[in-house]
């Protein structure tokens, strides 16, 4: 039999506020333990939180850029639960009148993940051990998050991979969240269960934690999807459990017992008033919105004719369609820009991360200058090229590179003569040429590109040529 | 007359120092907290340290402020920097805040003199002060009887003149019952008119911090010095208006009394005769009297223990031994450390609440009680709403009856739980109330009346408070204990 998979994702972003959700403590990364701590944020007693506002307009700002309603009346809730790392022993969350609801992702294959909610919550801490003991740091306690929940809408790996891809280019553009799978900034829990294919049942779901990577999760769910239906072909049945992912050996292992166990006694807080969204406020920020990595992509392939694979690539990352958006302003020709980060820039760019950050020794004012020359045809694309590996080794502007002696191309009367030599001092190209040998022109091409040091427009080059012979 | 106001009057004349007045105090103290148990902390070091500050100002030619260098005390789960702040529960022993509930700050600022932390129900859980780690407070009145609770600590002190005033908290009568019962005056303050940061939550949407005072003046002047907006509790709105003092001597001629049948039936009859008395004394002051009956207010006592219970249970999860105050000595790893550190460190009424509250919450009983609960909240709100149309405040009984002798509250718990049933329909509704001395009984114990008013009409309810006290100076009477100025 065949089965089809069906998987669902509840997906954490930590949001990039300045400030925590309810105090006024830094949200920064890391630190000396309990040092990014105050009495509300550790619980103390008679502590009361109060709402950042700001982490509702960035949880707004991420409803609207995954098409999203968003509630004119929400609240919060306590989810009560018993760990050290939660010092209040309740989280606040948002249980059953969340922010955001029904809102999509549309995947390259034209199917929508459907988006059931995104709620506001507060992170908790975390455990540390160390000299044989445990010890608790609170310092990632009350950062704000949003948890992002899709409907069981997945039908394959490849499809979660662009979904997390997808989502965190959006939570990208719109600056709400860095969404670092390494740092958890960002962290995927995925549900997945399997059915015959053609049926319209849900089968028995896991819950899969602990997958830090997007690779893992492809992985993770490529494994969890064989087991379950290892599982269900033995004749036994699949428990619904919260699986462990372990990447060194690529397998899930059970992390507790029946999720359904848990009873978080879920009800409003009463330290925090009922969160008013007016219409007036969610179109202001709809405004502010920038432009979304898909509909860039879409307007740089159409309005600028820059190939599809290439057009991903630039609005992957926040900071390079950056780039590029400044390095094109006033150009005619934005796609020899495009060549020019895919092919040379990123090639001195390697990891995920550096690209992220784009911080790249050309800038783009000193790029439009470059592409400007090829532009007004005053150098050729590949002195272009050999000036921006000299510009990306130094930091140094073009008019570093090239002397006066190299601008303005060349006049036709040199042309000419240029073309005579060629023509004169190899004579057996010339024949075989005449013989029919295409090729044999490109030596000829080389030689007067040779004479003029890369100045000569090789189109011109080759008609001169062709006339010449003839 | 006021009593900070006499000793505010008898500092700037420089009858006594804030030194000399602090030390008669704290030797008041010495000789009679023994019997009393009022305070489970005496602050003498910090008492006198500001006590110098306030006499350096006087010996400066400064003016001082009516609360500056005034004695007081606070109840012991008003979170107070640096010094040891218990709740009166064994699981918060050695904890000291590292921060001040912004009620202290303010009173700080006025340049209050602190005496030390008061007595109180364990986590505030409590009618008659008993459930308190350190043992209960005992009645000024005869010591034989509680002070009540669970602001117990608070009333015995100031009944008994070892403090002028202090600070309570009260969730479902821990301010008003203690003080009918020490037979002085006490106010809830509108939900949100005080600001709750630093008071150590039972149930945060009915807590409420408030004064326990000698006169009703007394307890103007100390609302409209704790009432402000706070940003640090988003519960909070300050108070409404201009401060209460400016028409606490108004005339009340006109006034309409409500009286709520529902409120009287149940009552003892001595409880019953001395408000129906106090009746006839507004009447003779002109105030117009409207009966009518509010049926919710039979959802009252229910609603008030599902709902105080539900959050308490959530609230006191985070005793756990990790982080600050009791932690048990010998366990078996982390989850069997908060075991026995809750099962040792909490007492049998807050964990009689804890499991009621975590039962009224769970999956499958949650539509039964809590949702049910917070319905029928809703219908008291709108009765009293509707109620108000009608008159200006409601007289009721503070408790149907006169303090319990010791030892009885905690023998029955659930005929404790219906003694509540006067004073949780005002923090149901968020409403203010003041609690007055109204007459006494056989045994010559306080009995004591509450004026319920419309939310954050703190000044109606003291001005009406403060005209019977005025007409019925009799019902406030001394005790034997204290400091006499």
């Amino acid at each position: 039999m065949k089965y089809e998979l069906v998987g669902g994702f509840e997906t954490h972003v930590e949001l990039s506020t300045k400030t925590k959700i309810f105090c006024s403590c830094t949200t920064k990364f890391g630190g000396e333990p309990n040092t990014h701590c105050c009495p509300v944020c550790i619980g103390l007693p008679g502590t009361l939180p109060k709402l950042n506002r700001q982490v509702v307009r960035y949880a707004i700002m991420a409803g609207l850029a995954t098409n999203c309603e968003i509630a004119e009346v929400a609240k919060m809730d306590r989810k009560n639960y018993c760990y050290p790392d939660l010092p209040k022993a309740y989280q606040i969350s948002e249980y059953d009148k969340p922010l955001c609801e029904h809102g999509y992702i549309e995947l390259s294959n034209g199917r929508k993940i459907r988006i059931l909610r995104i709620h506001i919550e507060e992170d908790a801490g975390k455990l540390v051990h160390a000299h044989g003991d445990t010890y608790v740091d609170y310092n990632r306690g009350g950062v704000p998050l949003i948890e992002i929940v899709t409907e069981p809408d997945f039908r394959s790996p490849d499809e979660a991979r662009e979904y997390v891809e997808k989502l965190q280019q959006i939570m990208r553009a719109i600056g709400v969240s860095d969404c670092r799978m390494q740092e958890g900034s960002m962290r995927c829990d995925v549900n997945i269960s399997v059915r015959p294919e053609g049926s319209d049942k849900l089968g028995t779901r896991t819950e899969i934690k602990n997958m830090n990577s997007i690779n893992n999760i492809v992985k993770a769910m490529e494994y969890e999807y064989e087991r379950q239906i290892d599982v269900i072909e033995s004749g036994s049945k699949v428990i619904q459990e919260t699986l462990r992912y372990d990447d060194a050996t690529n397998t899930t292992s059970s992390m507790r017992g029946k999720e359904d166990a848990n009873d978080y006694r879920y009800f409003r807080d009463p330290d925090l008033v009922t969160i008013l969204t007016s219409r007036e406020e969610v179109e202001e920020i709809r405004k502010t919105l920038p432009e979304l990595p898909e509909a860039k992509k879409k307007r740089y392939i159409e309005d600028f004719d820059i190939p599809e694979k290439d057009a991903s690539l630039l609005t992957k990352y926040r900071k390079v369609s950056e780039y590029f958006d400044e390095a094109i302003e006033g150009l005619k020709n934005p796609k020899t820009v495009s060549n020019f980060i895919i092919g040379s820039i990123f090639r001195r760019v390697e990891t995920e991360k550096d690209k992220e950050a784009f911080d790249v020794s050309v800038s783009p004012k000193h790029l439009k200058e470059l592409v400007k020359l090829i532009e007004d045809k005053k150098i050729q694309n590949n002195l272009a090229k050999k000036t921006l590996e000299k510009m990306l080794d130094t930091g140094k502007p073009c008019t570093e590179f090239i002397d006066e002696s190299d601008l303005g191309g060349v006049d036709d009367s040199a042309l000419e003569q240029m073309c005579k030599n060629a023509i004169e001092g190899n004579p057996n190209a010339v024949a075989d040429y005449k013989g029919g040998k295409e090729k044999a022109l490109m030596s000829l091409l080389g030689n007067v590109m040779k004479q003029s040091r890369g100045k000569a427009d090789a189109q011109a080059v080759r008609a001169k040529l062709i006339e010449m012979i003839k | 007359m006021s009593e900070i106001k006499k000793i505010h009057d008898m500092l700037a004349s420089k009858q006594i120092s804030c030194k000399e007045l602090t030390e008669k105090y704290l030797s008041a103290i010495e000789s009679d907290n023994a019997e009393l148990n009022a305070y489970v902390n005496v602050t003498p070091d910090e008492a006198l340290k500001q006590a110098e500050k306030v006499d350096r100002r006087i010996a400066d030619g400064e003016e001082i402020g009516l609360l500056e260098g005034v004695p007081m005390t606070l109840k012991d789960n008003l979170s107070t920097k640096d010094i040891e702040t218990t709740c009166c529960s064994k699981i918060l022993t050695g904890y000291k805040p590292i921060y001040n509930a912004t009620v202290w700050e303010k009173l700080q600022s006025e340049g209050a003199v602190m005496l030390g932390k008061t007595n109180m129900d364990e986590f505030a859980m409590g009618s008659s002060c008993e459930t308190s780690y350190f043992g209960g407070a005992t009645n000024p009145f005869n010591t034989k009887y509680c002070a009540g609770g669970s602001s117990g600590g608070v009333a015995s002190a100031v009944g008994a003149n070892i403090a002028p005033y202090g600070l309570g908290s009260d969730t479902g009568g821990s301010i008003r019952q203690p003080a009918s019962f020490c037979g002085i005056v006490g106010l809830k303050p509108t939900y949100g008119a005080v600001s709750r940061y630093g008071l150590i939550a039972y149930a945060s949407s009915l807590d409420q911090i408030g004064p326990i005072t000698k006169t009703v003046e007394d307890a103007s002047i100390v609302f409209d010095a704790i009432s402000d907006y706070d940003p640090k509790d988003s519960t909070c709105q300050g108070r409404k208006g201009a401060k209460t003092f400016d028409t606490v001597n108004n005339d009340i001629k006109g006034m309409k009394i409500g009286i709520a049948r529902e409120y009287l039936e149940g009552v003892r009859d001595d409880v019953k005769e001395a408000v129906l008395n106090a009746v006839k004394i507004y009447e003779s002051l002109g105030a117009e009297v409207v009966y009518f009956d509010m049926p919710a207010l039979k959802f009252a006592l229910p609603v008030y223990y599902i709902i105080a219970c539900a959050e308490a249970s959530s609230n006191l999860g985070r005793y756990d031994g990790i982080r600050y105050g009791y932690k048990a000595e010998h366990y078996n790893g982390t989850h069997d450390m908060m075991c026995r550190t809750r099962s040792e460190g909490f007492g049998a009424e807050v964990k009689r609440r804890i499991l009621l509250g975590t039962y009224v919450l769970s999956a499958g009983y949650y539509d039964a009680y809590y949702k049910k609960a917070q319905n029928l909240r809703g219908t008291i709100v709108k009765a009293f709403d509707e109620a108000f149309t009608k008159c200006d405040f409601i007289l009721a009984p503070t408790v149907p009856m006169t303090a319990f002798e010791m030892g009885h509250a905690v023998s029955d718990p659930i005929e404790t739980y219906l003694t509540d049933i006067c004073t949780v329909p005002v923090n149901i509704a968020g409403l203010p109330a003041v609690s007055v001395p109204c007459g006494f009984n056989a045994n010559g114990m306080p009995i004591g009346m509450q004026l319920i008013g419309n939310k954050f009409s703190e000044a109606t309810i003291l001005n009406a408070a403060n005209a019977y006290e005025k007409a019925a100076p009799e019902k406030f009477k001394e005790t034997k204990w204290g400091v006499k100025l």
